[in-house]
């Protein structure tokens, strides 16, 4: 049997790195159905799994995939799913069918130009809002944004982390580029590898679906174990029971089920912050954040570059973001900004303004440098 | 096991209608596992969205009432990463058969080790009578108020067709041959299919003026021929087919085979020609 990637340094492209990250977080189960350009993390874990003992199906759509995952998850398995955005709209559904029945769940998207097929093999991120909304009803999911090669493994541990802490479907927001680029990257000696509560074995849960507080995550009853726990979709009790006509039922499980990640919020929040003093304060995030490092350095701005996206982390913004003229850069037509708009007012910015990018085109340094130059950020 | 092993009584009484099949069918399920002397502990049942998908929730076991259409590709999930646990699956015709058509055919071609209770009521119960795709052709229901201008088809043969090691079809007036057949695909490795025909009198009764239980009931049995009187007549497995299309149904057992199952292909487990046939 062969073992997880050893610590020491290696020269991999993303979504390889994010397979090998994987592994290393503990997940044995991968369903995924073929899409450019998720297909070779899938591919990877297809040559890999069974050297680790871990079982990889190939579904017969993104449907099946995310169904199966959340199967194997409800057997105590750190369960994955790679695709990309024409997958993740038919994940959707099931998606919220983790985020209601409190699945532990990892989805790396890996996302290209849309809508509808778009461009298949350029980066993009088109999906920040979907990943956030993609499902029905009020509901919260954690999404995170690596915009290094370095990044795309490490935050796909921290996927695996979060989604076994809070009981929750983890998206990774990668792309076509960080994906597909080849960099240098250390797997440290010490990974931090956490394991969901569950309750033991041979015990009869009665009341399964209740916290600690109300939001609280409860421990996870492993199917197979004696626990005897009814699982659904529908408005449950805390014994999991259905009850569909309730609004106290209904407002005390979907409260704690957005709590659980609304008020852990700061706790959640991973971001990246440079140069706070500057006038100019640019969001960005992923592989458009790597243009904005020039005018950055130069001096003309400060960055604010969240890597958890959802949750926002609005107190970490709120604590930066007064009295800034804030420029989001970002490859789509402006879907954090919306988000970003709304913060940064409320919390005392100068006014906010978007620099998009689409077709795969990305923001160049030099633009970067030259519309925060338009702003007043000056050096 | 007492019937209050087998179901959770806090539960009781269940949505149901008066008269329903379902009811049929989770007691010929209960006997059945009764009879096996099954350990509940290690059987997870699993369900789409519908009235029939109601059923887990009623059984003191594991559970998972999944999405509309997909309990198949939950329970392969389940299945692959703890080959430990028996998986049964109970759904509806239009959970299993429309929407979720793709993963029936393909869950029985990987032939993954699991029963799987296909309750035909001939329509979409839960949302108040729809047409499904098993609606006889001419019958009425609510999105076909001039009669069912479509052609219905089998769950049973495209399941046989797909690949499944073990496929019978009776109906809720078979309730002995009912439990056997599920005690055989229980007991059968890899996939396993019993459909039930069953009486939903509130949504296709009574719009087809077949309200009574009972006359319902009749109605069904009235229409069914053992599949190896059928075979006797046709030239061709393939015209029973046009047989489901006029309305008669083939009971019986559609086949029972050897083929390896899903669990044991992945642990590199081979068929020969021979076993195949065998
Ligand atoms: C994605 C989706 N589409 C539609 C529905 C509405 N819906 C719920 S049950 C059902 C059909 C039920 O019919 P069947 O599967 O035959 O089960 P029965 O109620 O007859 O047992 C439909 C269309 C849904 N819940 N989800
Ligand atoms: S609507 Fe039909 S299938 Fe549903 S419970 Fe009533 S009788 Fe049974
Ligand atoms: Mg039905």
């Amino acid at each position: 049997m062969g073992s997880p990637i050893k610590p020491g340094r290696y020269f991999l492209s993303g979504n390889i790195a994010s397979a090998e990250a994987a592994i290393l977080a503990g997940c044995r189960f991968y369903a995924g159905y073929p899409i450019t350009p998720s297909s070779d993390l899938m591919e990877h874990l297809a040559r890999r799994f069974p050297q680790v003992g871990g079982i990889l199906v190939q579904m017969e759509d993104e449907i099946g995939s995310i169904a199966a995952a959340i199967g194997a998850a409800w057997t105590g398995a750190k369960a994955m799913t790679a695709t990309s955005g024409p997958g993740l709209s038919l994940m959707a559904e099931n998606i919220g069918f983790a985020a209601m029945t409190e699945t532990p769940l990892v989805i790396v998207d890996v996302m290209r130009g849309g809508p509808s097929t778009g461009q298949p093999t350029i980066a993009s991120q088109g999906d920040v809002m979907q990943a956030r909304w993609g499902s029905h009803g009020d509901y919260e999911i954690i999404a995170l944004s690596p915009n290094s090669v370095q990044e795309y493994f490490d935050l796909t541990i921290k996927a695996f982390n979060l989604a076994e802490e809070y009981r929750v479907p983890v998206l990774v927001l990668s792309d076509a580029e960080i994906a597909h680029m080849v960099e240098s990257i250390v797997v440290p000696e010490d990974v931090e590898v956490v394991y969901r509560e569950t309750y033991p074995a041979g015990v009869r849960v009665p009341r399964p679906f209740e916290a600690k507080c109300d939001d609280c995550v409860p421990p996870f009853p492993v199917f197979g174990r004696g626990n005897k726990v009814h699982v659904t979709g529908l408005t449950h009790d805390e014994r999991g029971y259905p009850d569909t006509v309730s609004p106290e039922t209904h407002s005390r499980l979907v409260w704690r089920l957005v709590n659980k990640i609304r008020k852990n919020a700061d706790r959640i929040a991973d971001v990246e912050v440079l140069n706070p003093d500057a006038d100019v304060l640019i969001v960005s995030y992923g592989i458009a954040s790597r243009s904005v490092y020039a005018a950055v350095k130069a001096g003309r701005a400060g960055l604010f570059r969240p890597r958890v996206l959802w949750p926002f982390p609005e107190r970490r913004f709120a604590e930066v973001v007064e009295g800034k003229k804030v420029a989001v850069v970002e490859m789509n037509t402006g879907q954090y900004f919306y988000e970003v708009e709304r913060l940064a007012l409320k919390h005392g910015a100068e006014s906010v303004h978007l620099m998009p990018r689409l077709g795969g085109a990305h923001p160049k340094p030099r633009e970067v440098v030259d519309f925060v130059g338009g702003l007043g950020g000056g050096a | 096991m007492e019937f209050f092993e087998f179901y959770r009584r806090e539960r009781w009484p269940t949505i149901f209608c008066p008269g329903c099949g379902i009811g049929i069918v989770m007691n010929a399920l209960y006997r059945a596992l009764d009879e096996l002397n099954v350990d509940l502990d290690k059987v997870v049942f699993v369900s789409g969205i519908g009235c029939t998908g109601r059923v887990p929730g009623y059984i003191n076991a594991d559970s998972l009432h999944t999405t509309h259409g997909r309990p198949l590709a939950y329970a392969t999930g389940i299945k692959l990463a703890n080959p430990d646990l028996d998986v049964v699956v109970i759904s509806g015709d239009g959970d299993l058969g429309a929407i979720g058509g793709n993963h029936l055919i393909h869950a029985a071609r990987r032939n993954v080790d699991m029963t799987v209770i296909a309750v035909t009521n001939f329509i979409y119960g839960l949302t108040g009578g729809q047409v499904s795709p098993t609606t006889p052709h001419k019958m009425l229901s609510t999105t076909t108020p001039y009669g069912n201008w479509e052609y219905p088809f089998s769950l049973a043969l495209l399941v046989a067709a797909s690949g499944a090691n073990y496929v019978a079809r009776w109906t809720t007036s078979h309730p002995y041959q009912l439990k056997n057949a599920i005690k055989e695909a229980f007991e059968t490795p890899g996939f396993s299919f019993v459909e039930v025909l069953s009486q939903c009198p509130e949504n296709f009764g009574r719009r087809n003026r077949i309200a009574d239980p009972p006359t319902l009931m009749r109605w069904m049995r009235e229409r069914t021929m053992p599949l190896k009187d059928v075979m006797e007549e046709v030239s061709s497995p393939l015209e029973l087919v046009d047989l489901n299309i006029t309305g008669r149904f083939a009971i019986g057992k559609f086949v029972r085979r050897k083929r390896k199952t899903h669990g044991q292909l992945l642990r590199g487990e081979e068929d020969s020609l021979e076993s195949l046939r065998g």
